[in-house]
């Protein structure tokens, strides 16, 4: 039995789950002092590389499995160019995102509109009954579950692990964590892989669950909006699970309200959930000494060892 | 090394698309030529190229100024819809205005709803401290969504058989077109003017000069007094109108309506352009070429071989990772050093 609210709550989860993925991963790549700006290629390249491997095998392991593989493929390019070509990390980012969806629509192209089963829910027995929050906290997809853990385990490594604090220190800053004999590019490299890997997730959430099917320009933004959810959520793990599931909220929220038929023009409410990132953004960055404070100190830096 | 590198990062791509042509399964030497050679060998083509280089040119300079002050404006393709949504709105609102005085009008109104447009993130970033990538990135699909609901709605031509577009524009607010049998039109002239304006504010004024401290020194440029938020309004404000005008040439010039859509990404190639012309204005003048070539090849394939669309955004996304790698040649000077047992590869600064 499920009730409309339950309905409307599940699917503020599902819209919320791409965002809260790929800005999980682009946390833990700013948290290194590295910005990557192709979290919109990144993601589209997992989605396009999930429906593929989904629709062509059967196997939705599989396809999250490519998504996530496609992800790392394409940060590992960010990487190649900022942390050993030393390249401009913004422009660096931003080729990624043109790349990604130049790629994307290339080898997405026989795939157009063809139809796949949904991600299935995993049902746990007996707490899935559970009325109102059986549905919604006990019978979701394996992505919805794993974006939730990661946001845990994030929050875990970066502030109660040494690696965690090692990986801080490269982001606050470089020379010192090189100085003291931390590899600086190794790490930088694997949080780089990890924010690809978890875009990759976001991109094939959306491709074989959200809206089980690949379109062109399917990620619409989102990998923007995941990276405003970061600066949103002061770089802190929590925060940014808030912020995702309140813009699950509003994409929702604008969905429905096209439902029930608002005086509106649909394109004016689809303009919603930008609106309201830009409206966020104002309201953190108004505060300049908090975003300071919590700003990994490096971000964006280039580091080479000799300089 | 500096005009070299784009050589390298354009020999490099070409190698890699015809190996990504060979994966696709398609002759690699004929599918080049196909891309690169046969859309330009007539003088419909040359035209074409011209056409397509033009508005990249136009909003490449804008936006080259403000990379150079480290101002990261990458919303140009909004800023180019607003200006065709300001000037179409003077179309729309007043068809019976037939007079010379018309189409600057028209041109005008682009510009100055370009500059709103990036008055935005300026205003953002000025007084409230927000990121102006993100801001104007996303203002982007705020504008594209404005402009589909304004021909979707009310600017609908009535007679149009429910098309969503508007009515097409009076004779008095189309830009003539110079070369019969050709698309070629008087909006080029303008481009080439915005190339040489930016030229002579890039080297002999004192903004240009504050531009570039601004990017090489910020410390330096803040000691002598340069305004950080003056320069901010100054290069986000002249990107955005100039992408403005862009957007509004292409309508008045080529469409001769306004549609959903009016650009094919014009906004986010030209920041290719910036970089692979090295943000400076001549350099743009021949990266605006190249990317116009990228997307002619592109439609030409499509047609004649059947290769998906996509290729030409791919063509462009790996130019810009090549010019960006090639250009560690450039910021640093690479040393091969015999250190005890291993050779070590060594980088120095060169600044």
């Amino acid at each position: 039995m499920i009730t409309t609210i339950e309905l409307i709550l599940l699917t503020v989860v599902s819209a919320a789950t791409p965002l809260l993925l790929a800005a999980t991963g682009e946390l833990i790549v700013e948290k290194s002092g590295v910005l990557n700006l192709g979290v919109e290629g990144m993601m589209i390249v997992g989605a396009v590389c999930a429906f593929i491997a989904t629709l062509t095998t059967g196997s939705w392991a599989i396809g999250i499995f490519a998504g996530a593989i496609a992800g790392i493929t394409m940060s590992l390019l960010f990487g190649v160019l900022t942390l050993i070509f030393l390249a401009n990390q913004v422009a660096s980012g931003l080729a990624l995102t043109l790349f990604g969806i130049g790629v994307s629509s290339l080898i997405g192209i026989p795939f157009i509109g063809l139809p796949i089963d949904k991600l299935p829910a995993l049902d746990i027995p007996v707490l899935g009954d559970i009325p109102l929050l059986g549905p919604l906290l006990f019978s979701q997809d394996v992505l919805i579950y794993f974006s939730v853990i990661m946001v845990i385990a994030v929050h875990w490594f970066l502030n109660h692990s040494k690696s965690g604090l090692i990986l801080r220190a490269v982001g606050e800053s470089h020379d010192a964590a090189h100085s003291i004999g931390y590899p600086v590019i190794r790490i930088r490299f694997l949080a780089v892989m990890f924010g690809g890997a978890m875009a990759g997730l976001g991109g094939a959430f959306l491709s074989i669950s959200y809206t089980p099917m690949w379109v062109e320009h399917m990620t619409a933004g989102r990998g923007w909006i995941a990276l405003a959810l970061v600066v949103f959520a002061t770089w802190k793990p929590g925060r940014v699970l808030i912020g995702a599931y309140l813009f699950g909220a509003v994409t929702i929220l604008q969905l429905h309200l096209q439902g029930i038929g608002v005086r509106l023009p649909a394109q004016i409410l689809s303009m919603l959930p930008y609106l309201i990132t830009i409206l966020v953004l104002v309201l953190i960055s108004r505060n300049a000494a908090r975003v300071k404070l919590n700003a990994p100190a490096c971000i964006g830096k280039i580091f080479h060892p000799n300089s | 090394m500096i005009w070299l590198t784009p050589l390298l990062a354009l020999f490099l791509s070409l190698f890699f698309g015809s190996v990504l042509f060979l994966l696709l399964g398609y002759p690699p030497l004929q599918t080049l030529y196909t891309f690169f050679i046969s859309p330009i060998s007539d003088l419909y083509g040359v035209c074409e190229l011209i056409v397509k280089a033009s508005p990249l040119a136009m909003i490449a300079v804008g936006l080259s100024m403000g990379f150079r002050a480290n101002v990261w404006n990458i919303g140009a393709e909004g800023q180019l819809t607003v200006g065709a949504i300001a000037g179409g709105a003077l179309v729309i609102y007043f068809p019976d205005w037939n007079n010379a005085l018309m189409l600057p009008a028209v041109l005008i109104m682009g510009v100055l709803g370009g500059m709103a447009w990036a008055a935005i993130p300026a205003f953002l970033k000025t007084k409230f401290n927000t990121n102006e990538i993100l801001t104007s990135l996303l203002l982007v699909y705020v504008a594209i969504l404005f402009l589909s609901a304004l021909v979707h709605g009310p600017w609908r031509d009535p007679a149009g058989f429910n098309f969503p577009e508007s009515a097409v524009f009076q004779d008095a607010a189309i830009i003539p077109n110079i070369l019969s049998g050709t698309r070629l039109h008087a909006g080029v002239f303008l481009s080439l003017l915005v190339v040489a304006t930016g030229w002579i504010v890039l080297s002999r004024t004192i903004i240009g000069f504050q531009l570039k401290v601004t990017g090489l020194a910020p410390d330096a440029a803040r000691y002598c007094g340069v305004q950080s938020n003056r320069m901010i309004w100054f290069v986000l404000l002249g990107a955005g109108g100039l992408a403005g005008l862009a957007g509004m040439i292409e309508v008045s010039g080529l469409i001769g309506q306004l549609q959903p859509n009016i650009s094919p990404g014009y906004g986010f190639a030209a920041i290719i352009v910036a970089f692979l012309g090295r943000l400076h204005p001549v350099g743009i003048l021949f990266a605006s070429l190249v990317l116009a070539l990228s997307y002619l090849g592109g439609e030409f394939v499509q047609i004649k071989l059947g290769l998906p669309l996509g290729i030409a955004g791919v063509f462009q996304g790996m130019l810009l990772f090549f010019l960006l790698a090639s250009d560690l040649f450039v910021n640093y000077r690479l040393e091969f050093r015999m250190a005890r047992a291993t050779s070590l590869l060594k980088m120095e600064e060169k600044t």
